[in-house]
């Protein structure tokens, strides 16, 4: 208590120069949190990949269309439990600036595989009834302010034409993990108007999502279900529902090493200012800790007192750090709307936060301890005139 | 006529400080003997190597040559933390410039080598308060040293020195900073520390005023110990100075 008392008053004795420290490391965790979050956001549908889920998805490219017909044969295949598919239609909302993820997609079995979009059972039920009808996550219900049954249009730009929806329910995730910012609807409503004008793209999906009886049967029924569309015109290419959303993630890859690259030299940066001034505390205390040591106290004690002087200055800037971010992160997410849909500061940002001021504070003190520890007594005793 | 055996055996002791290329003898090959309960004085002109070899005795730095013995141990022989360990048992330490830590009040700086026992906090307390009371400042407990003049500040350092109960008390030219009146005080307060509880002090001075409250006066010139220097004529040495 008394040592602990002693390293308060110490790194309040230049209560500027510790107030604009702690700012500074605060500022710093602050910036290391929110810069974390937005390359975790990035991670977020990696996050919440189920491991008995598989996409099949046209092997020459993501863009290319599979056949409807495929389905059946893909629910054959011994270890699929239930089959859907989805389409990414790209339909824009009154302005291109609008943008938020729109899928038709056979909703029912959707629905029975992807049980972390909560619907309540009465909007449920509406939905599946209405082939016209649409869900809309709550955060993009929030963002447009819609409710149940407004009406929704939709100007197709894969899918040329205004596509009207009729919004049957608002869904909420299972967790804090999930997307809220989707609109899912029925593509038989597209499908059949497509069946009308270009026969020829109709009966034709984006991906199937497979689902599996036992995650140790990705590899196997993956194998099974490409091997089957070997000689077709449209082979496929059967992977987990994680390596597909990585696989989007390695697109901005130079982006999120861009990220993490910063987020590293706003530690070094801190580490810079935190040493110079545990070196200056040092150095304008190199005679009290010699006359620490004329009473008996050791190197380890003399050390103890840099050190935690140093730990103190970078924890209490760390924590100010990350109280202050949860509010900057909700700012954030204010102003990018449904651009990163998934957007919080998880436990180990936090605790990742506390642990680069441990480690900040104790390579901040490493040449000061030296110097307190090293410098002979008699000319510590010398420097207090 | 009873002998009272050395606390302090001074045996041979030489240092040298380098500068640059050359080397500096500061201490020659000295030997002394001080006894217990002696209450001695170091004289000497600026450089004489006083305050040098105080800091030998008081284990805070280290001859080149020699033993020196405190109570039969040799401290020269003892390794940095072993030698730590013994300076919180045995020596008080009492600076010209006080050398309070600023952060702490009068009862934590002399609590300060009282951490290194292994005494309660309750303890600790009671053995800083009887200290304080020693050296007349019990109702200045709560000051900082910012709040104290520099006697009064003197008496905490003095108050520091005595409250693990040393076997010897070493102070560097501790009037050194003090208005004439308050270097009397301190000056009365060591003798009495000296006569009533028998306490071992070794001091270094330049002033012969303080010089003369101790019992004994040795008189350092270039690095030697001139035993054939009196405390008067000591006296008029410094004066000289």
């Amino acid at each position: 208590m008394f040592l602990l008392k002693l390293l308060i008053r110490n790194a309040l004795r230049h209560k500027l120069r510790t107030f604009l420290t702690v700012l500074s490391v605060a500022v710093a965790v602050l910036a290391y949190c929110l810069l974390q979050t937005v390359i975790d956001a990035w991670y977020s549908g990696v996050r919440i990949s189920s491991s008995t889920r598989l996409i099949t998805r046209n092997a020459g490219s993501l863009i290319l269309p599979l056949p409807m017909s495929y389905r059946e044969k893909i629910r054959q295949v011994d270890g699929v439990k239930n089959v859907s598919f989805g389409v990414f239609f790209g339909g824009v909302y009154i302005d291109e600036k609008n943008f938020f993820p729109n899928f038709g997609g056979e909703v029912k079995t959707f629905l029975e595989i992807y049980p972390e979009y909560v619907l309540t059972p009465e909007d449920k039920e509406e939905f599946l009834k209405d082939k016209r009808s649409a869900i809309a996550g709550q955060k993009l219900a929030n963002q447009f302010s819609w409710k149940k049954g407004d009406k929704i249009i939709l100007k197709g730009t894969i899918y040329p034409g205004q596509w009207e929806f009729v919004i049957k329910g608002i869904y909420k995730g299972r967790d804090r993990n999930v997307d809220e910012t989707r609109f899912f609807f029925h593509w038989d409503y597209i499908n059949e108007q497509l069946k009308k004008m270009q026969s020829t793209r109709a009966d034709h999906i984006g991906f199937y999502i497979v689902e599996i009886t036992a995650p140790e049967l990705a590899a196997v029924v993956s194998e099974r279900i490409d091997s089957m569309f070997k000689n077709s015109i449209a082979q496929t290419h059967t992977e987990t529902e994680k390596a597909f959303q990585l696989g989007f993630v390695s697109m901005s890859d130079s982006i999120i090493m861009a990220l993490s690259a910063v987020s590293y030299i706003v530690i070094m940066i801190i580490l810079a200012v935190v040493a110079n001034t545990i070196n200056m505390s040092t150095r304008e205390r190199i005679g009290e800790y010699a006359v620490f040591k004329t009473l008996g106290f050791g190197g380890l004690k003399i050390g103890g007192l840099i050190l935690g002087e140093s730990l103190i200055i970078t924890t209490v800037g760390s924590m100010l750090g990350i109280v202050l971010s949860f509010p900057a992160a909700e700012v954030f997410k204010e102003k990018v709307g449904t651009t990163i849909p998934v957007f919080y500061i998880t436990g180990n940002t936090i605790l990742e936060g506390l642990f680069i001021s441990v480690i900040v504070g104790l390579l901040a003190s490493i040449i000061p301890i030296y110097r307190g520890v090293r410098t002979p007594i008699v000319e510590g005793l010398r420097r207090i005139v | 006529m009873e002998v009272t055996p050395p606390i302090v055996e001074i045996i041979d002791i030489s240092k040298s400080y380098r500068r640059g290329s050359q080397v500096v003898p500061v201490l020659k090959n000295i030997t002394f003997f001080i006894p217990q309960g002696e209450f001695i004085a170091l004289m000497g002109p600026s450089g004489s190597g006083k305050t040098t070899l105080l800091n030998i005795i008081a284990g805070i730095d280290r001859p080149d040559n020699g033993t020196i013995k405190v109570a039969g141990l040799d401290i020269t022989a003892l390794s940095e933390s072993e030698l730590a360990d013994w300076r919180a048992e045995h020596v008080g330490f009492v600076f010209q410039f006080y050398n309070l830590i600023p952060v702490l009040n009068a009862l934590e700086n002399v609590e300060l080598p009282l951490l290194l026992t292994g005494l309660s906090k309750k303890q600790r307390r009671e053995h800083c308060e009887v200290a304080l009371r020693v050296v007349g400042l019990a109702d200045r407990m709560d000051h900082y040293p910012g709040e104290l003049s520099g006697g009064q500040q003197q008496r905490v350092a003095i108050a520091r020195a005595i409250v693990t109960d040393p076997t010897i008390i070493v102070a560097d030219e501790p009037t050194g900073d003090l208005d004439r009146k308050s270097a009397e005080e301190i000056m009365e307060l060591l003798e009495r520390l000296n006569l009533e509880s028998g306490k071992t002090i070794i001091m270094v001075t330049h002033d012969p005023r303080a010089a003369k409250k101790a019992r004994t006066i040795r008189y350092l010139d270039k690095g030697v110990l001139n035993n054939d220097v009196l405390i008067e004529a000591a006296y008029k040495e410094c004066l000289k100075t």
